[in-house]
């Protein structure tokens, strides 16, 4: 009985977890349980998760690996100061207290922490580092269903790399090329995110779910003045417009005066032009990534490709991947930013330290649904709701399933707590917000009276997996919402004649599914299987039995700003706090008028 | 200490001879940089640092 614990802090989306024997038991982020949305710190509620769902204590922990190796970063750090100086001296002055106090002195930081919250740590424990790319490409390829496979991984920055190529063989990984700080994918379109006025590191999405509404016009001068891109896909940006390398914006007045406006402020009007800015930001990245896909088939012809690093939930550049069939296979780390570094960590560290071997199932990856979190028992769950002074029934299983699907059906709302909690950004129906997909009012909605965001924003279909085809132009499995594909013309609803431009587009109803169709036909789909949701399986498969349509809307059970809920005290709150109809936990159900009573 | 000691042996490693000195310049005024106050992120930026 080997127990590794992977741990990823200190920058964004902290996680822990944990391995026994080479085999992902557990795992979950830091934000979930201090309710503070991509929280960094040190991820000890985290462990504490792990160690108590696992019924083990910190001395049964052999190996604790840290997802990155702080001295190559800081390195990178006055290497980069020094070329850019004397400019960068603000930045200076705020990374060094922090390195010199805290960051370079990690595995103490890290034993204290422990020591202050575990009173049986081991004297012998000890703390070994991975690299921040190779937890990325480890989280990729072990966990894949591939005994050899070509690994592409792309974020903001690690140590020095940004993009990293490698090869995953049995239970090795070599890496083969990297692209080094500062020429980043994940920087440049964190560049643009901040220029569209939305926050860096968490409104990546929404400049993706904003390039739709948009044309690419400004694609041209991109890549003419911001990035040199090769045939290969390899890259280099001009940092003469961006401020990132050491100052404290993403981009600077050259890039202002390249597209003749200044960055929009949180909260002001989207207007065409960032739009525009993000249809042609988003077709550059999906240029590059598919022009360093395609090299890599060529150059190593090799079948199956694994993808990790933040830039790998770019689900409209995934879909492109695998509709251009450049590959036989595609797997995506579901946790592919650098919460899933954690559980990249502890597998490096299983198969490459301690060399232990590795075979891949055929067809089924090791990552369990991603369901790895907390979860309730119907006594647990009842006992929670009882103590929060909460109004519910309680139900059998078919009971349960049964009202819940008929509800939907009928225009209703809930928030769907079940079973363990998903590891990574999406909700996949374990921490779900579910509707009926055919509600032509359903995306405005959820947007604006339960999720409290942007009513631009797209919802997912969750979609029975062997019924994917006779809706979707997708013919593989995407069982972690990562991958977007049109939706199939005899399902569109034509057009009136009237045209629409900008966020007038979500007027349109697009297709028989409108809350889930995005003004280009695209939708971010997530297939279910019954083997690793067989209650979210079953209440879609229950939906299609009342409606003939085998799809609900699958959104994270949260509210703008929030991490999805991990307690059932969290749902609550939520449920209250929106205009959510119904909130399911376990087999007991909630209707919202019942609580004022 | 130890770890200061470590990072320099690391950069000698890595034969990044250079960073040595600027490395003890800023570590030998360290207790002055310490107590301006550095905040963990900057507002507008990725996580760089």
């Amino acid at each position: 009985m080997t127990y590794v614990l992977g741990v990823s802090a200190f920058y964004h989306d902290s996680a822990a977890a944990l391995i026994l024997n080479g085999e992902i038991i557990s795992a979950a982020q830091e934000e979930r349980f201090t309710r503070k949305k991509h929280d960094s710190s040190f991820p000890i509620n985290a462990i504490k998760f792990l160690l108590k769902d696992n019924k083990i204590e910190l001395s049964s922990i052999d190996y604790i690996v840290f997802y990155e190796k702080p001295f190559l970063k800081f390195e990178r750090l006055l290497e980069t100061y020094l070329a850019f100086a004397p400019s960068g001296f603000k930045s200076f002055k705020m990374a060094i207290p922090i390195w010199l106090r805290e960051k370079l002195f990690q595995k103490k930081f890290i034993l204290d922490k422990l020591k202050e919250n575990f009173s049986d740590i081991n004297k012998k424990t000890d703390i070994y580092f991975s690299e921040h790319h190779l937890s990325h490409a480890a989280s990729a390829f072990y966990p894949s269903p591939f005994q050899e496979a070509i690994i592409l991984t792309a974020d903001g920055v690690g140590e020095w790399t940004t993009t990293s190529i490698a090869l995953g063989k049995n239970n090795s990984i070599e890496i083969l090329d990297e692209i080094n700080f500062p020429h980043s994918l994940g920087l440049l379109y964190s560049a643009f995110t901040y220029y569209t006025g939305f926050e860096v590191n968490g409104g990546e999405y929404k400049l993706m779910g904003l390039a739709p509404y948009g044309n690419p016009i400004y694609k041209d001068i991109i890549l003419k003045h911001l990035i040199e891109v090769r045939e290969d896909g390899s890259f280099k940006l001009n940092m003469k417009y961006f401020n990132y390398a050491t100052g404290l914006t993403m981009t600077n007045n050259n890039f202002d005066e390249l597209f003749g406006n200044k960055p929009r402020k949180k909260d002001s009007k989207i207007e065409k032009f960032h739009m525009d800015i993000a249809s042609s930001i988003q077709s550059v990245t999906e240029d590059i990534i598919l022009k360093i896909v395609r090299s890599l088939k060529k150059k190593y012809k090799i079948d199956n490709l694994c993808l990790a690093g933040g830039v790998a939930l770019n689900c409209v550049a995934n879909g492109k991947i695998i509709k251009e069939k450049i590959f036989k296979d595609v797997w995506i780390q579901p946790a592919a930013g650098d919460a899933g570094g954690s559980i990249g960590a502890a597998l490096a560290f299983w198969h490459l330290e301690l060399k232990k071997d590795r075979k891949a199932k055929d067809n089924q990856d090791s990552m369990k649904g991603s369901y790895l979190g907390t979860k309730y028992s119907n006594d647990e769950a009842n006992k929670e709701l009882d103590r929060i002074g909460a109004v519910y029934e309680k139900y059998n299983y078919e009971e349960m399933i049964d009202i819940v699907a008929k509800e939907i059906s009928k225009g209703k709302s809930a928030g769907w707590f079940q079973g363990k909690m998903e590891f990574g950004p999406r909700a996949l129906g374990a921490r779900s917000i579910i509707a009926d997909p055919r509600d032509e009012n359903m995306q405005k909605n959820l947007n604006l009276k339960i999720k409290f965001r942007e009513s631009f924003r797209p919802f997912a279909p969750a979609i029975l997996k062997e019924k994917v085809q006779e809706w979707f132009d997708f013919k593989l499995t995407s069982p972690y919402m990562l991958v977007v594909a049109n939706i199939l013309d005899e399902k569109k609803i034509k057009f009136s004649d009237k045209s629409y431009e900008g966020l007038e587009k979500l007027k349109e109803k697009r297709s028989v599914i409108p809350a889930v169709t995005h003004v280009d036909y695209s939708a971010r789909i997530q297939t279910v299987d019954k083997n690793t949701n067989y209650k979210f399986y079953d209440l879609i498969k229950k939906f299609e039995h009342i409606t003939n349509c085998p799809i609900l809307v699958n959104t994270s059970f949260n509210v703008r700003d929030e991490p999805i809920v991990n307690t059932v005290e969290d749902a609550f709150k939520c449920f209250m706090s929106t205009d959510l109809d119904l909130l399911v936990i376990e087999n007991s159900i909630l209707k919202k008028e019942e609580q004022f009573k | 200490m130890e770890q200061i000691l470590n990072f320099i042996q690391f950069l000698a490693k890595k034969k990044k001879y250079w960073l040595i000195p600027i490395f003890v310049f800023i570590a030998l005024f360290g207790g002055i940089i310490i107590l301006s106050k550095g905040s963990v992120l900057a507002p507008f930026i990725y996580s760089v640092f």
